[in-house]
């Protein structure tokens, strides 16, 4: 992909990227105006495509993957999304159960 | 916060009188040495501005071994009240202050700083590099850890020492049961050198993934430089959460939120939640370096290639997954649900097995090796089997439903002391020993050296094994006191012998450095001990000249100075010098981190326009650096030739 650009190929990587970005936007909008779901399950679809866009902008627009260190940023990125997941799912787990929990 | 001047400084206790009266006379001392000498300008501009990883390195490990000092004598203290029951040595509440100042002192301000000491002066030489990657951030952690530990210190002089344990558990940190300063020295000097730490990982990180020398890859790392990054990893992931835990807890006691308290809808367990998060971490940030070291010590006198180097790299970087991942083996009986206890449990268990993995790792380095007996391999052979005892109690204490009997008890003191002391301090001593020709350009004393080291082990046996049994008797960790009745007092009395003599040896190791001094051979080449495996050892001269190489070396595979000896190579002789840039010495950290001192103190003391000047000042500081267009500079080529012709005379 990275090689298509440099030789000034059409930027096909872009173009995709946008429409997908677009695309989830736009069904993120709809969700939200458009249907009659609880609020909390909207919360956590727009939540999910949130994080797939982001993912994605990485991907294709900021260039994470390439160049020299790209194994690197994306291994670091990963990393550091796993702990942060692993801490706050864990915290919340934790305070959530167990008698610690009860009568509070 | 209205304070009478005889609750500012703390009056009415002859230890805490005695310890005034020395600082006060140790520190004019000093003031009057440095100006009778006329030193003031060579310490400024030599030392305390410099950005030269070496010296940095060097103030680390002075600054941990004041601390190790410290923290040795509030053990001792610990160990004298306990030595018989009903000891009127120290009263509860001091009591309660010296275990919690050992606590924090040893993990924070003696483990870290040596350990980060050590990897200052060796990392940047053994990826064949003449500096860190942002040395002016080298500088201004080394001042926000030493102010941190000023600020710490100065606390059982000035209003009173946080006694809160070194875990500093809410509700008892809260306002309501811990009223006065002390817990915010806690909190703010902890905040501070924390700051520093997050630095100093971010910059080792960023060192060794792009400042290592031509043609090595990461796979050719030694293996200290491995466990460097591993650790670097884990700090930068793990030292923020110390950060927020703290700056809520400062909230809370400064400004009256309600997080952690019992009262609104604070949840003190959260606390105790978020310190392990990042304590455990911190736990294997203190153990990985230590490997790494002793790694270089078995394979340098084994003279023998690191066994299954690849298995090493693929064990620390699962360490580090799992240091994540077993935080809550700290607190089973906190009333967690079973699923919980049994998942960290499973965990916890789960990490034994790439320590394992080490641990037979350096035993099959040792196998068939030739074996020379100095100090530092003495240490890293000690560390094999009483790490082990440490290991295996820890697997005990990992299983949650045995934990309820262990928790709280002198097992569980007994257990973190032998995975501590003979991990890192065992490793520090070696270290130091091992490194100490590349630092001073002379070996300490291997005689008096080898009198510490024994006095220091068989001590250290002699304190912490009967505690596990002190521990499975019942004896509760923090307590100050016990009675006849209790049946503890002989496994203690055998247990307070061991500390002084733990004691004695630091003092012998002392001796040693002075004795050293003077009387030690200087070394001539920079392959101090004659078996040097990494690049450290290649440098020209026995300590390295400011710039370490005067031509970077090339790197072919592990072990790359043993190889260019086997060939018969001196990549540092007979070649075209080129000029060498090199940063410049900075003045803003040491000033920058003063002030923040001084705020932090306003703080601790609810003087909140002292916090609100600092506050500024901090900023005024960070304006000052960001104008600040400091380029480096160019050593000349005469002068490299000048120096490398005398380092090879």
């Amino acid at each position: 992909m990275s090689q298509q650009t440099k030789k000034g190929h059409f930027p096909w990587k872009h173009i995709i990227g946008f429409l997908i970005s677009i695309a989830l936007t736009l069904v993120a909008f709809a969700t939200a105006l458009w249907t009659d779901w609880s609020s909390s399950t909207i919360f956590i679809i727009i939540l999910i495509f949130a994080v797939i866009q982001a993912a994605l902008q990485l991907v294709m627009f900021m260039h994470m993957t390439e160049g020299e260190d790209g194994g690197l940023i994306s291994g670091n990125t990963l990393f550091g999304f796993f702990i942060a997941v692993v801490i706050i799912v864990g915290t919340y787990w934790l305070m959530t159960s167990g008698h610690m929990h009860m009568g509070m | 916060m209205d304070l009478k001047w005889n609750e500012f400084i703390i009056t009415g206790d002859p230890l805490i009188l005695g310890a005034q009266i020395s600082i006060l006379l140790g520190s004019i001392a000093v003031v009057a040495a440095l100006t009778y000498f006329k030193k003031w300008t060579w310490l400024w501009k030599e030392w305390l501005t410099s950005v030269d990883h070496k010296k940095l390195g060097i103030m680390y490990i002075l600054s941990a071994l004041l601390m190790l000092f410290r923290g040795g004598i509030d053990g001792l203290m610990i160990r004298t009240q306990l030595a018989k029951p009903g000891m009127e040595f120290l009263d509860p509440q001091h009591y309660n202050e010296v275990f919690s100042t050992h606590g924090v002192i040893m993990i924070l301000f003696m483990a870290m700083p040596f350990l980060i000491g050590l990897i200052n002066y060796v990392v940047p030489l053994q990826i064949g590099a003449r500096d860190v990657a942002f040395p002016y951030l080298n500088n201004l952690s080394f001042w926000t850890f030493f102010v941190g530990m000023a600020l710490f210190n100065i606390s059982f002089i000035i209003g009173g020492s946080p006694d809160a344990g070194w875990t500093a558990y809410t509700p008892l940190a809260t306002n309501e049961f811990s009223p006065g300063p002390g817990q915010n020295y806690y909190l703010l000097a902890i905040q501070i050198a924390g700051i520093g730490t997050l630095m100093t990982g971010i910059n080792f990180f960023v060192t060794i993934l792009k400042m290592r020398t031509k043609g090595m890859t990461l796979m050719k790392m030694s293996m200290f430089t491995w466990t460097t990054l591993i650790t670097m990893l884990i700090i930068i992931f793990a030292f923020p959460v110390l950060t927020v835990a703290l700056a809520l807890q400062t909230f809370d006691r400064l400004f009256g939120s309600v997080i952690f308290t019992l009262q609104g809808d604070g949840n003190p367990m959260l606390w105790v939640n978020l310190f392990w998060v990042w304590g455990h971490p911190e736990v294997y940030i203190v153990i990985l370096p230590a490997f790494g070291i002793f790694s270089e010590i078995i394979s340098t006198f084994a003279r023998k290639q690191l066994f299954a180097y690849k298995a090493m790299v693929v064990s620390i970087v699962t360490i580090s997954v799992l240091s994540f991942l077993v935080w809550v083996h700290h607190f089973f009986t906190m009333g967690n649900s079973a699923e919980a206890n049994s998942f960290f449990s499973i965990t916890t268990m789960a990490i034994s097995i790439p320590t394992g993995v080490k641990i037979f790792n350096w035993l099959f380095t040792m196998y068939r090796g030739r074996i020379t007996f100095t100090t530092p391999m003495l240490w890293a052979l000690a560390f094999i089997p009483n790490f082990v005892i440490g290991g295996v109690t820890g697997v005990m204490l990992a299983m949650a439903a045995a934990d309820y009997q262990y928790h709280n008890t002198y097992f569980l003191v007994s257990h973190f002391h032998y995975v501590l002391i003979s991990g890192t301090v065992f490793a520090c001593f070696a270290g130091l020993i091992y490194w100490y020709p590349k630092m001073f350009g002379h070996k300490l004393n291997e005689k008096i050296g080898k009198w510490a080291f024994w006095i220091f082990i068989i001590g250290f046996n002699v304190c912490f094994f009967p505690q596990y049994f002190l521990g499975l008797d019942g004896m509760p960790r923090r307590i100050s006191t016990y009675t006849e009745a209790d049946g503890w007092t002989g496994l203690n009395f055998i247990s307070t012998i061991g500390a002084f003599m733990m004691g004695l040896a630091f003092l012998i190791f002392v001796v040693n450095i002075v004795y050293s001094w003077r009387f030690s051979p200087r070394e001539k080449t920079g392959d101090a001990w004659g078996l040097g495996r990494n690049l450290e050892w290649a440098t020209s001269s026995s300590i390295p000249p400011h710039y370490n190489f005067a031509v970077l070396p090339e790197v072919t595979g592990l072990d790359p100075y043993w190889d260019m000896k086997e060939k018969g190579l001196d990549q540092q002789k007979n070649v075209d010098y080129k000029p060498i840039h090199m940063p410049n010495n900075a003045a803003t950290p040491i000033i920058m981190s003063v002030i923040m001192g001084a705020a932090a103190f306003g703080l601790v003391f609810h003087w909140y326009w002292i916090g609100i000047i600092g506050g500024i000042g901090i900023f005024i500081t960070m304006i000052a650096r960001s104008f600040d267009y400091n380029d480096g500079y160019y050593v000349s080529v005469e002068e490299i030739k000048e120096t490398e012709a005398k380092a090879n005379k």
